[in-house]
């Protein structure tokens, strides 16, 4: 689950990192106000208006611009607020920007980048730090590996200080600043924060980027990305007011709600599988026989009929569909189970393309029967392999 | 011959109360497997009762702790259906009581959980299977986990999977060429869990019970790269491979935890690559997991 930059800023702040002061805003009023309280309360003039969307890039994009006084970031807000930002992780259409924040702005003398991440090779969570904040992670890896310094955490002892300090001197984080040691006890103090944050928030992913220092040698989270582990929702209640609904993808929502895992994508041929590894394959094999996938949709291992149901309307009710395969091999899941939400669904909505069925494993024969005698115009599939082809044939032949 | 579980196997249920739980603890009895005992805490002194092979009635103690389970109706191994987020602690205690083996069915288990479990892990002499996974079988002996045990037929191929249904898929068309199985593990799809491709493949290359192996991965991580390396250094036996997700878009996570191409990094393509340069076949679609194995023999 990804959260906004300033909501992940509020929580570094309670972590005690320090943050720019700032303030979110959804309207222009709101944003003139909150600037001129800004400006009041920090006796500068200079304020940052940042998009507040889930994707990277805003800087690049245009969602991020300094403004010199109220009128000024008003004016601001008026072109960022409703504008479709394009950034390299949005894709073409942009996002909608409809919330925006307002930051005091820093007298930035360095730039760092601090990292995250839960390392599946290790098992731990890794720290990485290195001197090119501004930017990605990965463009340093590839072009300047030996820039990013990384440190593991034991899960019985979080970030110990020698650690801390290890990546502080490392990237030379004193050099340059009017009070070395204090800019070094300030980065260490950082970094054990954030290891505490990340386990006790459930982090799956938390990046400063860029983390600066100041002309004044002070250490400022400039940027927060943080991704929340949704595994851990169920004991973090306060999670659901993070959650912003307008980022998310309506129909991937719509599933999520019922206990389905969808994932939209660019074809023609809707995918109703159980399990994620048989549901990638259909992907895939839909693609290898000449076809598009349109989704991909795991049911699960324990769907009811309800829930079968749901996802085969969501299937039927997309206008990009042109046909549909359902793949199952019943293990947990039954096939007749399978075989009722697809009649129930198809009775409530109709079926205006071709539909191929591929059923194996638990109470297949049952399964097959309710097809059967539902009247309704199912081409049935020996294998996975004569389902792909049959259904790759029939959209093209539509 | 097989790998982890057989006829000695003795299996306590974690949370064989649950409807989940008691489910599949069914399956299991009615398949074979000697389940001698249940754990759910405030339920010990219950009778769980299930049907046997036979349609003979098994009736099985129910412990508060897996200690008692233990120690009082001889449990070496456990099988944890535990809610998420009371399952890493399920699989500590399953630790502490000295079973040998671990599977844990249970999906959803937040990563730092895990990120401890693995910690515990380091200084203990148990295995882990999952979490999120199937489970582990070896066909007619014994079944620990969520497979379905028909299409299953004891023979002489390892399986190895972080898929539940794309495990069933490889086994029904193993099973199908008239190849049985000597054990099938599915390891489970999240980013940190219990035994990776390489301790399994070391089990498999190990067991005279085992020709050869097939070992199906996805996108997300770099598990299967790393299996590839060892694959080329150590394997004596001829490896058949699958990777699900071509066509997976990066950046989205593909019903699997762990199923995630991020940073461009843990596509399939990089993985198929890396197992046909170590010698592995690669099945070009799903529906010819078993032809490619059988060609390896």
């Amino acid at each position: 689950m990804n959260i906004h930059e300033y909501q992940g800023k509020q929580i570094l702040a309670r972590y005690g990192i320090p943050i720019s002061k700032g303030y979110p805003a959804f309207t222009v009023a709101e944003a003139e106000a909150a600037a001129a309280r800004l400006i009041e309360e920090t006796k500068s003039e200079v304020v940052v208006v940042k998009a507040q969307i889930h994707a990277g890039g805003r800087g690049k994009g245009g969602g991020v611009k300094v403004a010199k006084g109220v009128a000024a970031a008003k004016e601001q807000a008026e072109k960022i607020l409703g504008m479709q930002l394009v950034t390299h992780q949005t894709g073409p259409e942009g996002q909608k920007v409809r919330r925006i924040y307002i930051e005091q702005g820093q007298d930035i003398k360095r730039e760092l980048y601090v990292g995250m991440v839960v390392d599946r090779e290790s098992r731990r969570v890794a720290l990485m730090a290195s001197t090119e904040g501004g930017v990605e992670i990965e463009h340093v890896a590839e072009t300047t590996p030996e820039k990013i310094l990384t440190e593991h955490l034991d899960p019985l002892l979080g970030l110990a200080p020698f650690q801390a300090r290890k990546i502080a001197y490392g990237l030379k984080v004193g050099e340059g600043s009017p009070d070395p040691k204090k800019t070094v006890a300030q980065f260490v103090k950082t970094l054990i924060s954030l290891g505490e944050l990340f386990v006790k928030e459930d982090c799956s992913l938390c990046e400063i980027n860029p983390l600066v220092i100041t002309g004044s040698g002070d250490v400022v989270a400039l940027d927060a990305k943080l991704n929340l582990d949704e595994n851990a929702e169920a004991r973090h209640p306060e999670w659901a007011a993070l959650r912003d609904q307008d980022e998310e993808d309506p129909v991937e929502l719509e599933a999520k709600q019922v206990g389905l895992s969808y994932v939209s994508l660019g074809g023609n041929i809707g995918c109703l599988v159980n399990g994620a590894g048989l549901a990638m394959s259909t992907m895939d094999i839909i693609k290898h026989y000449g076809g598009e996938p349109a989704n991909f949709l795991d049911v699960g291992g324990g769907a009811n009929k309800e829930q079968v149901t749901k996802a085969f309307k969501m299937i039927l009710s997309s206008d990009k569909v042109k046909g549909i395969f359902v793949n199952i091999f019943g293990g947990i899941m039954k096939c007749d189970v399978i075989a009722e939400g697809v009649v129930a669904a198809t009775k409530e909505l109709g079926l205006r393309v071709p539909l191929v069925v591929r059923l194996e494993g638990t109470n297949v024969e049952a399964g097959k029967k309710i097809l059967e005698t539902s009247g309704l115009a199912i081409q049935a599939a020996d294998n996975m392999g004569d389902g792909a082809q049959k259904i790759v044939q029939a959209v093209k032949n539509a | 011959m097989s790998v982890l579980v057989g006829k000695e196997t003795k299996v306590v249920f974690q949370g064989i109360t649950g409807s989940a739980g008691s489910f599949h603890a069914s399956q299991c009895i009615a398949y074979g497997t000697d389940v001698v005992a249940g754990c759910t805490p405030n339920r010990g002194g219950e009778i769980f009762e299930a049907k046997g092979p036979s349609g003979d009635t098994v009736r099985v103690p129910v412990f508060d702790t897996v200690a008692e389970a233990v120690q009082k109706a001889g449990a070496n191994t456990s099988c944890i259906f535990v809610p998420p987020l009371g399952a890493a602690d399920a699989i500590l205690e399953a630790m502490d009581a000295g079973c040998e083996l671990i599977v844990c069915i249970t999906e959803g288990i937040p990563v730092m959980d895990m990120i401890r479990v693995r910690r515990a892990l380091e200084t203990s002499k148990a295995k882990l299977i999952g979490p999120n996974c199937p489970g582990i079988i070896t066909p007619g002996a014994c079944k620990i986990g969520i497979m379905p045990g028909h299409i299953h037929k004891p023979g002489r191929i390892g399986v190895v999977s972080k898929s539940g249904t794309l495990t069933y898929e490889a086994v029904g068309q193993l099973t199908a060429l008239g190849l049985g199985q000597s054990t099938c593990i599915g390891i489970g799809g999240d980013p940190v869990a219990g035994l990776d491709f390489i301790d399994c493949l070391k089990l498999f290359n190990e067991d005279p019970g085992t020709d050869a192996v097939i070992m199906m991965g996805e996108i997300g991580g770099n598990a299967e790269i790393l299996a590839a390396e060892w694959i080329q250094k150590n394997m004596k036996k001829p490896v058949a491979g699958f990777i699900a997700g071509r066509t997976a878009p990066p950046g989205k996570r593909m019903g699997h935890a762990g199923a995630i191409i991020s940073g461009g990094k843990g596509t399939a393509a990089e993985k198929i690559a890396a197992l046909e340069k170590a010698g592995v076949k690669v099945a070009p679609t799903p529906a010819e997991l078993g032809v490619t194995l059988k060609s390896l023999l």
